[in-house]
């Protein structure tokens, strides 16, 4: 059972998120960079299927230099093989550039089986595992939180989370899973396997290692503009409701709701 | 790693290392980091969530945990790989160590455990006892304690009453005594114990919890760090089979003196780690409190405070990698055989035994600063245990008792190094006589400082080094011999030395940031060192004039004073400003900021 696991590299969801006097992009110096959290579980189920049933694990990621860090941590986790899709050319440009580059990594790779996240915890778009699968020609399986590997290994059975029903479905494989929330408790990378991963193979391409032309990608290729980013809207300050008693109390915040917040 | 430079313990004192010379948290690799990311998971996941009910002392639970933490290879940093460890490097145990002062109580557990109750194995057993011990030590399957303390044996170790006796068949000791506060006693399963051989010879024992004779007594009712246990180890008729004396019969005290150096130094490491929680858990309180219609971070004092508490965070921090970086370097340069020595490896840090003392004492007095204004910061509220602040107050606490005291320590700061000078294995003397000379032409308003970013800083080091040594030597000159009995004196030439290494280690690594990143973003480490440089001057200048007040009287003690005023001249600089804009990054950020 050969699996690969997609992985992008988001800002820590404990920074503190400065939007760029451009508007159009975030402020990156100080940031701590991390394994998107909805990658970590692909990566887990990964390894927990290649437990299972054997295989190798394969992890991809894309982006600048500083992603070998995520590729590393996988790798220290458990996976076997890494590989970064790293290019200036690819600066600036859309989800859509990203999942063409990644297919071409791994067209030619063997696999049972691709994670990705569901999405990114940094612009939330989600694109990168629907467009992958398209350019693979494989089916998706999206927002997964169950996943089960016939005995023979030629098909898959998954559950989603439907308010609050569980869709079950099968597919032939190979196939796309997006990994949510719930599909497990990822592991910590161990001492013993973070000094292992120094000496897994980690292989850097750039476009033209993977027969792409530099002009399909960076901000004059995308398809999908930015216009603006703005801070979400700083919170009011609260208010204390008068009154002496509770009773009174009561009476003043009926009527404030009633009259300033307009709800009652 | 093998041409990295080699400094001498205490050489610091003397000569002056170039920035590229030490280690410092920005070298970091990316394995540092990730071993880093694992411990600190490891806390946030298994031990924070549960911090209340650790203080149960659930006797299960403790073990549970520990046999997971030795899962992820987290006790195994120090053994060896062919007795189920990693041997990695000190900075990776510093960076496990830092991990754990966040930890509670759980924190002494594991620093008992993997320090003082499984380290005399690794450097000092046998292979015979290596191959029993440590393979289940460092996978947590068995819990380690160490037991040095008796009633009447404190701080005078040696002063052991616990007594060994050959059986008549030679096949066991029978050990008889009581040792005190033995931290992990409820759940450890092998104990490292002193006792003197027919009540002369000073000797180390390996003693497993079932052995026939051995028991432990009444736990501690104690002030702080409730999750652990600590309660006296009774040894009636204990048979300890002869194959577990720990080294030689006799040389225990080569055993302990040794441990007692690594355990010092990781303590500062993990007190490293508590300081940067205060920092982070006061700033994020600082910013939700609202009194007089604005979050209490937006006063002065308060703003003074949270500065404070990080600055001499960064300090403590550089010193406790420096050190780091300085046992890395020296164990490098072993051959491959003294490599595999443990008696080797323990001697190589060794070496820097004055440097633990001084990152013992100012680690610990650093996490009972930051605990202190931490409360403080919540008010009423610190003082109350809802929140974490009031645990951290009463945890902090004993890190100044054990380990040796604070003022053992502190004596033993001066007094290695002028035993290495008298050795002559440390260049004290012609350094300090040199200064007398120095002196006579030094004209400190014809100082010409080149236009670099702490360039007045570096010369403030360099002129408390003279200082340090000034004093020391005017003291030895006057006491000879006797000056060990002059506590009062030695205390002060401590607190100058441990100074002058928490500003230097500061400026250095600041220095490397400069080189390595440009000024612009070593801007708020810059103002770290120039407030904390501003500070220390002015007290170091006055802890020397009152050592020499003591020393000498009339035209002596006028022309050391004068001598001293020289050395110490030095400008304040707009410390309150520099403190405001290191205090708005930490409220910016809501944490440790550097
Ligand atoms: C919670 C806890 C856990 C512990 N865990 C362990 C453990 O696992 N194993 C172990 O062996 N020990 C342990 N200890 C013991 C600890 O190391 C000792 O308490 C410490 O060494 C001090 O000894 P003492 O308490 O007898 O104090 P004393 O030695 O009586 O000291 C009392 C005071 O006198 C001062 N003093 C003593 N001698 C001098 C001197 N020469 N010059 C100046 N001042 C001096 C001290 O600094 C101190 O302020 C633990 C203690 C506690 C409280």
């Amino acid at each position: 059972m050969n699996i690969i696991v997609c992985l992008k590299q988001v800002p820590d969801t404990e920074t503190q998120i400065k939007i760029g006097s451009d508007r159009q992009s975030i402020v990156t110096d100080d940031i701590k960079w991390v394994m998107n959290p909805y990658d970590e579980y692909g990566v887990e189920e990964a390894l927990r299927l290649k437990e299972k049933h054997g295989g190798e694990v394969t992890v991809v990621g894309l982006g600048p230099k500083r992603v070998t860090e995520s590729i590393r941590t996988a790798l220290a986790m458990g996976a076997d093989k890494g590989i970064l899709i790293s290019d200036g050319a690819l600066d600036g440009s859309d989800s859509l550039a990203h999942a063409k580059a990644i297919a071409a990594a791994i067209k030619d790779l063997q696999y049972d089986l691709i994670f990705t996240g569901q999405r990114g915890v940094d612009d939330d778009l989600g694109i990168v595992g629907a467009t992958l699968a398209e350019a693979l020609n494989i089916p998706q399986l999206s927002l997964i939180v169950k996943v089960e590997v016939a005995e023979d290994g030629k098909s898959v059975k998954v559950q989603r989370p439907i308010e609050g029903e569980t869709l079950v479905i099968t597919s032939t494989l190979p196939a796309l899973i997006t990994a949510q929330k719930g599909l497990n408790e990822p592991r910590y990378a161990s001492l013993p396997g973070i000094m292992k991963a120094k000496k897994k193979p980690l292989a850097e391409k750039s476009l033209a290692d993977l027969g792409l032309n530099s002009a399909d990608f960076g901000a004059g290729a995308r398809k999908m503009k930015i216009l603006e980013l703005t801070p979400p809207p700083a919170r009011e300050a609260g208010k204390i409701v008068p009154g002496e008693t509770p009773q009174e109390k009561a009476a003043q915040l009926a009527k404030l709701l009633h009259d300033e917040a307009k709800v009652l | 790693m093998g041409d990295k430079r080699i400094f001498a313990g205490g050489e610091f004192l003397i000569t002056d290392a170039a920035p590229e010379e030490v280690f410092t948290p920005e070298d970091f690799t990316d394995e540092h980091k990730m071993i880093l990311e694992t411990a600190k998971g490891f806390i946030e996941k298994e031990i924070q969530p549960i911090v209340d009910k650790l203080e149960e002392k659930d006797h299960d639970l403790v073990l549970s945990l520990l046999a997971k933490a030795g899962e992820l290879g987290l006790l195994g940093t120090d053994v060896p790989e062919e007795y189920g460890g990693l041997g990695l490097d000190k900075v990776s145990t510093t960076l496990v160590a830092e991990a754990m002062g966040t930890a509670a109580s759980f924190g002494v557990v594991y620093g008992a455990h993997t320090g003082i109750g499984s380290l005399p194995i690794v450097y000092f057993g046998n292979e015979a006892q290596k191959a029993k011990y440590l393979p289940k030590l460092a996978s947590g399957e068995w819990c380690g304690a160490y037991c040095l303390t008796e009633p009447g044996a404190g701080t005078d170790a040696l002063n052991a009453k616990t007594k060994a006796v050959l059986s008549e068949d030679g096949k066991y000791y029978i050990l008889n005594g009581e040792k005190m506060f033995i931290t992990n006693a409820g759940w450890a399963s092998s104990f490292i114990v002193y006792a003197k051989v027919n009540g002369q010879e000073f000797t180390g024992f390996i003693v497993e919890k079932d052995f026939p004779g051995v028991s432990t007594g009444k736990e501690e009712k104690k002030m702080g760090m409730h999750g652990s246990s600590t309660r006296p180890v009774i040894l009636e008729d204990a048979q300890v089979p002869v194959e577990n004396v720990l080294y030689e019969v006799g040389k225990g005290h080569k055993i302990a003196f040794n441990i007692l150096n690594i355990g010092r130094w990781k303590l500062g490491a993990s007190a490293v780690g508590g300081c940067k929680g205060c920092v982070t858990e006061a700033v994020k309180y600082a910013n939700g409190r609202i009194q007089f219609k604005v979050p209490i971070s937006s006063f002065g004092m308060i703003k003074t405070k949270l500065a404070n508490m990080a600055v001499k965070t960064y300090m403590s921090d550089s010193m406790m990698y420096r050190l780091a970086g300085m046992f890395d370097n020296k164990l490098e340069t072993l051959d491959a055989e003294a490599k595999k020595s443990g008696a080797e490896n323990a001697k190589t840090i060794e070496e820097y035994a004055a440097e633990c003392s001084i990152t013992k004492v100012y680690g610990s007095e650093t996490l009972d600063y930051c605990v202190d204004e931490y409360v403080q910061i919540l008010g009423g509220y610190g003082f109350c245990a809802e929140y974490p602040a009031e645990r951290y107050y009463r945890d902090s606490r004993i890190n100044r008792i054990w380990e040796g005291t604070n003022e053992i320590n502190r004596m033993l700061v001066p007094g290695t190094m002028m035993r290495r000078a008298l050795e002559g294995r440390l260049n004290l003397l012609p350094a300090a006589q040199a200064i007398a000379g120095e002196l006579m032409t030094y004209s400190p308003l014809s100082v010409q400082l080149p236009d670099t970013p702490l360039a007045l800083q570096e010369h403030m080091v360099k002129m408390s080094k003279k200082i340090a040594l000034m004093v020391a030597g005017v003291a030895a000159q006057k006491f000879g011999p006797n000056l060990a009995k002059e506590q009062e004196v030695l205390a002060k030439i401590a607190e100058i030395i441990i100074e002058i290494f928490a500003m230097e280690s500061g400026l250095l690594r600041t220095l490397k940031i400069i080189s390595k990143n440009g000024e612009e973003k070593a801007k708020y480490q810059i103002e770290a060192v120039k407030v904390y440089v501003d500070e220390m001057v002015p007290q170091i200048e006055l802890w020397a004039k009152q050592i020499v007040a003591y020393v000498e009287e009339g035209d002596m003690l006028r022309t050391q004073f004068a001598g001293i005023k020289k050395l110490a001249r030095y400008q304040p600089i707009d410390a309150i400003r520099l403190k405001q804009s290191i205090a708005a990054r930490i409220i910016e950020l809501e944490a440790y900021p550097f």
